[in-house]
C-alpha cells in the first residue's frame, strides 16, 4: 500500500482513488499559491482585528459590531469628507454670508459658488416637485417664467423657500380661496368662468360673469384679475396657470379650489443653503429686480 | 529515472539572450541614434518658447490640467484634438513608408523599447562583462561578488528607470518648476505616481521582457508581413555565398565551401537571440549588429564582407541565378505609400492653418426645453462659449440672425449685458444666453447666433434652434 502509484502517461503521481480504470492524479497547488494563501488568511485574521468586523448585538443605534483597533468607521469617514468640503466651501462661505444679493450678483466667483450649490441643493430637495429642471409640473408652479405667485424678488423667493407655502411654520405664506361651489349657481359658476377666460383676451365675458368676479373676486384677484402677491392670489389674466386654463380646470377650481403647500426648508435646510437656493431659482431667467416686485415679502 | 516519468511539459521558458559586445558600422549608428534620440526625449523639455504673458513658456507642452497642448509655434485646444489624431496617423503610414523603403529600421534604431533595451544591456556589460562572464555569473552559485554585481546592475537600471519616468512628466508640467520642487521634495502625488509607474515600466520593460515586447506584445511586428513583399530590405545571409559552413583553419583551401566559418559570432551578438543563417524570421528587428560581427570576422579571415547584410529577398535570388538586382525605392507600394502620407500630412496642415482663433459654442437647454411667459411668448435657454485663443484679452459683439422681433438678453455670472462683452486672454468665457421670440411665433425654428468682433467684423456664427410648445 505504502508505494506511490504512477500514472503512465504522465509520469505524475495518483491519489490511488480510481473510477472505473480512471485514476485520479496527485496534484497538490503549487507551494506559492498555498503561501498566498495562507498569508491571505493571516491578513484577513489581522484585518477583524484592525478593522470592524463582527456585528454585535449591543452597540449605539445601528452601529453595533467590534470597532477594531484602527478606530475606522465608514461613518467617521464620511463625516471626514464632508468636513473636508466644509472647509472648502469655507473658503467662500465667510464672503458669502457677508455679502447681500447684490453684492453676490456682482462678484462672479461668488455667484458661481452660490448657484452651483444652490443648484445641487435644488436637486436634492426640490425636483421631487418642481422638476429637475424647474419647470414644474400641474399645482407645482415653474421657477423658470416670469409669474410669481408669491412674488419674484431675491427677498420673495427667500421668504418662500424659508417659511414655506401653506406649511406649519410660522411665518408661512398662507391665503385660502373659498369655496365657490357652495356659494354660487351653477348658471354663475360658468358666467364667472367666462369672465375669467376674458381677462387675458378674449370675449366670453358677461354683464353676469363680470358682476360676479368684482363681487366675489376681485377682493384678491384684482380688478383686472392682476392677481395680488401678497394674499397670493395668481394673475388671472395671464398665460400662466397653475392648475390649467380650460374652461374645465378653471370652473373646478372656482366650485372646489386646491391649494398648493409647500414645506418650510428653514429648519431643514441651513440659511447659506437657502441663500443659495434663492440665487439659484433667481437665476433660472424669471428673477425680478427690487423695483419689479411692487414691495418685498419681509 | 526512466523516460516514462518524464512530466509531460508543453511549455517552453524563453532562454535568457546575452547579447556580446561588437563594433561595426551599425553599431556605431546605433550608439549615435541613442545619443540623439534620448538626448531628445531628456532635453526638449527644457526648450522655451517665448507665447508672451498668460501662456506657458515651455515650447512642448501638455497642460492637462487646462486643456492646452504646446508644441512650438503650435497650439491646441480640446477641440482640436484631432490634429493629434491626424498626428498619430500619420506617424503610423509614415512607420509603413519607411518599412516599405527600409525595412524594420524603426525596430533596429529607433523605437524605444530597443533603445533603453540597448542601454540597460550596455550597464549589464559595464558591470558584468561581456556575454561569456554574464552566463557564467547567471549560473554561478550565490556569492557576495554575485549579489554585489546584480544588485548593482539592478540599482542603475532603477536609476534609468527614474529619469526616464521623471523626464516623461516634464512635459506634462512646466520643467523648471517641476524640478525645482522635485529638489524640494514636493511634488505633487500625482506626478509621483507617474515616475513610479514609468520608472518601474522602463525596468520591467528594458531589464526583463527585452525582446520577448517584440516577439510577443508588440502588433507592428505581426503585422509588417502585409507591408513585406520580394522588394522590402531586410537583413540575409547570403545562403550561396555562405554554405556549406564549416570551420576554417587558416591556410586552407576556400574551394569546394561556403565562406561562413560557423563561428557563431552572429547568433551571439544578435540582441534577439536568432541565427539569421536560418533565413529571414519574425523576431528580426533588422538592427545590422550581425552583419557588423560577420564584417569583422570576414576581414579577419580575408574573405570579401557582406555574407550577412541588409538585402531583398529578390535581389538575393536574382544573384544567384546570375541576373542583374531589380529592387529599387521606387516601387508602387513606396509610392502609394507616399501619396497617403502627403495628403494626410496636408490634412493636418490645414487643419493647423485654419484654425480659428475665436470661435463660438452654442447648446440649447435641455430642461426645460422652453419656458411660456406670462405674456405668452415663449424664451429659450441658451449656454454660450466663446473661445478666445489668442493670447490677449478681447472684446465681441453677440446677435441673433434669423429670428425677427426677438428679444436677447445676456448674462455672465450675475451681471446682465448688452451684445459686447468680452473674454481674457487664451480661456473660454461662459455665458447665458435667454431669447424671447415674439407672440405668436409657434413654429420650431432654425437661426444663428452671431459672433463678431468690437468692429462689427463676423467672427463666428452657430445655427442652432428655438423651440416651442407647439411646434417643436
Ligand atoms: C412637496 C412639494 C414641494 C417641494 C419639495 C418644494 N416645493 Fe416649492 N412649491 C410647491 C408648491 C405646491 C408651490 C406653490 C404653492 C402655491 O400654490 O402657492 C411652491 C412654490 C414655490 C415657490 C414660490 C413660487 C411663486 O410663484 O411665488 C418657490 C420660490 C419655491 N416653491 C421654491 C422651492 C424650492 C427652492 C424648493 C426646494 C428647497 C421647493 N420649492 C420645494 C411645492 C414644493
Ligand atoms: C380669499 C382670496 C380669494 C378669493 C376671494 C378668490 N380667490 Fe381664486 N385663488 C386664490 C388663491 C390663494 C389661489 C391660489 C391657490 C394656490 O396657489 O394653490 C387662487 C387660485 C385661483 C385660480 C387658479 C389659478 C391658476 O393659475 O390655476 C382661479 C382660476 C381662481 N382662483 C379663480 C377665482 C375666482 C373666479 C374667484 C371668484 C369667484 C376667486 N378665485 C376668488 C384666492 C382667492
Amino acid at each position: 500500500m505504502s508505494t506511490t502509484d504512477r500514472d503512465e502517461m504522465s509520469g505524475a503521481e495518483t491519489t490511488g482513488h480510481e473510477w472505473d480504470g480512471i485514476k485520479e492524479l496527485n496534484l497538490p497547488a503549487p507551494r506559492w499559491w498555498l503561501i498566498v494563501f495562507l498569508l491571505t488568511v493571516i491578513w484577513g485574521v489581522g484585518y477583524m482585528v484592525v478593522y470592524p468586523a463582527w456585528p454585535t448585538l449591543s452597540g449605539e443605534g445601528n452601529r453595533g459590531g467590534t470597532p477594531g483597533t484602527a478606530g475606522w468607521s465608514s461613518y467617521s469617514e464620511l463625516s471626514d469628507s464632508q468636513q473636508e468640503i466644509m472647509t472648502r466651501r469655507a473658503a467662500y462661505l465667510a464672503d458669502f454670508r457677508e455679502a447681500s444679493y447684490d453684492d453676490i450678483l456682482a462678484d462672479p466667483g461668488l455667484f458661481e459658488f452660490a448657484r452651483a450649490g444652490g443648484g445641487a441643493a435644488f436637486k436634492d430637495n426640490c425636483a421631487t416637485c418642481h422638476g429637475t429642471g424647474g419647470a414644474g409640473a400641474p399645482g407645482y408652479p415653474n421657477l423658470n417664467d416670469d409669474a410669481w405667485i408669491w412674488g419674484g424678488t431675491h427677498a420673495d423667493i427667500e421668504a418662500s423657500i424659508a417659511y414655506g407655502i401653506r406649511s406649519a411654520h410660522g411665518e408661512t405664506r398662507v391665503s385660502q380661496m373659498p369655496a365657490f361651489g357652495d356659494l354660487l349657481s351653477a348658471e354663475e359658476i360658468s358666467a364667472v368662468t367666462g369672465h375669467v377666460l376674458s381677462l387675458g383676451g378674449g370675449d366670453s365675458s358677461t354683464p353676469l360673469g363680470a358682476q360676479i368676479f368684482s363681487e366675489q373676486c376681485a377682493l384678491c384677484h384684482g380688478e383686472a384679475g392682476h392677481g395680488n402677491r401678497d394674499l397670493g392670489a395668481p394673475n388671472l389674466a395671464d398665460a400662466i396657470w397653475l392648475y390649467g386654463g380650460t374652461a374645465g380646470e378653471i370652473s373646478t377650481q372656482i366650485r372646489s379650489p386646491r391649494h398648493g403647500q409647500m414645506p418650510a426648508w428653514s429648519g431643514r435646510l441651513d440659511a447659506d443653503t437657502i441663500r443659495q437656493l434663492t440665487i439659484f431659482v433667481h437665476s433660472l431667467g424669471g428673477g425680478e429686480g427690487a423695483e419689479d416686485s411692487g414691495g418685498s415679502a419681509r | 529515472m526512466s523516460a516514462q516519468s518524464e512530466p509531460l511539459v508543453l511549455f517552453a521558458k524563453a532562454a535568457r539572450v546575452y547579447p556580446k559586445r561588437v563594433w561595426g558600422r551599425f553599431r556605431k549608428l546605433k550608439w549615435g541614434a541613442m545619443v540623439a534620440l534620448l538626448g531628445v526625449y531628456y532635453l526638449a523639455p527644457f526648450l522655451r518658447w517665448d507665447r508672451g504673458p498668460h501662456v506657458p513658456d515651455q515650447a512642448i507642452l501638455i497642460d492637462m490640467p487646462a486643456r492646452r497642448a504646446y508644441f512650438f509655434m503650435f497650439e491646441i485646444w480640446p477641440q482640436e484634438v484631432y490634429i493629434l489624431t491626424g498626428l498619430l496617423v500619420f506617424s503610423a503610414i509614415a512607420l509603413f513608408f519607411v518599412t516599405s523603403l527600409f525595412g524594420r529600421v524603426w525596430c533596429g534604431y529607433a523605437c524605444p523599447q530597443t533603445v533603453w533595451t540597448d542601454l540597460f544591456v550596455w550597464v549589464e556589460r559595464l558591470v558584468q562583462g561581456d556575454r561569456t562572464k554574464r552566463m557564467r555569473l547567471a549560473k554561478a552559485p550565490w556569492s557576495l561578488e554575485k549579489l554585489g554585481k546584480l544588485t548593482l546592475t539592478h540599482m542603475l537600471w532603477l536609476v534609468i528607470g527614474l529619469f526616464t519616468g521623471g523626464a516623461w512628466v516634464l512635459y506634462f508640467n512646466d520643467a523648471p518648476t517641476l524640478i525645482e520642487q522635485a529638489l524640494d521634495g514636493a511634488i505633487p502625488w500625482s506626478v509621483g505616481v507617474w515616475i513610479l509607474a514609468l520608472t518601474f515600466s522602463t525596468y520591467f520593460m528594458a531589464g526583463f521582457a527585452r525582446e520577448n515586447v517584440c516577439t510577443y506584445y508588440c502588433p507592428y511586428s505581426r503585422f509588417q508581413s502585409a507591408m513585406f513583399d520580394r522588394d522590402s530590405l531586410v537583413i540575409g545571409y547570403d545562403t550561396a555565398r555562405g554554405e556549406p559552413r564549416g570551420k576554417h583553419k587558416a591556410g586552407d583551401s576556400w574551394d569546394e565551401r561556403g565562406d561562413c566559418i560557423d563561428c557563431h559570432q552572429c547568433v551571439d551578438v544578435c540582441p534577439m537571440g536568432i541565427d539569421i543563417r536560418d533565413g529571414l524570421q519574425m523576431q528580426c528587428i533588422a538592427c545590422g549588429l550581425c552583419i557588423d560581427a560577420c564584417d569583422s570576422i570576414m576581414d579577419k579571415v580575408d574573405r570579401p564582407r557582406g555574407l550577412v547584410r541588409y538585402d531583398t529577398t529578390a535581389n538575393q535570388d536574382a544573384r544567384a541565378e546570375g541576373r542583374p538586382e531589380p529592387s529599387t525605392l521606387v516601387r508602387g507600394r513606396t509610392l502609394y505609400y507616399a501619396a497617403i502620407l502627403a495628403v494626410v500630412g496636408g490634412l493636418i496642415l490645414v487643419g493647423l492653418l485654419g484654425r480659428t482663433e475665436h470661435s463660438l459654442h452654442v447648446l440649447h437647454d435641455r430642461n426645460p426645453l422652453f419656458v411660456t411667459l406670462a405674456d405668452g411668448t415663449v424664451r429659450n435657454g441658451y449656454e454660450v462659449n466663446i473661445l478666445n485663443k489668442t493670447h490677449g484679452d478681447a472684446d465681441y459683439q453677440l446677435r441673433v440672425e434669423g429670428l425677427p422681433g426677438a428679444e436677447m438678453r445676456l448674462r455672465t455670472a450675475g451681471q446682465e449685458h448688452s451684445g459686447d462683452i468680452s473674454v481674457f486672454a487664451n480661456s473660454v468665457g461662459h455665458f447665458r444666453l435667454f431669447i424671447t421670440a415674439p407672440k405668436g411665433r409657434t413654429d420650431r425654428h432654425d437661426f444663428d447666433i452671431v459672433l463678431s468682433d468690437a468692429d462689427g467684423q463676423v467672427i463666428d456664427r452657430y445655427t442652432t434652434k428655438f423651440v416651442t410648445g407647439d411646434g417643436r
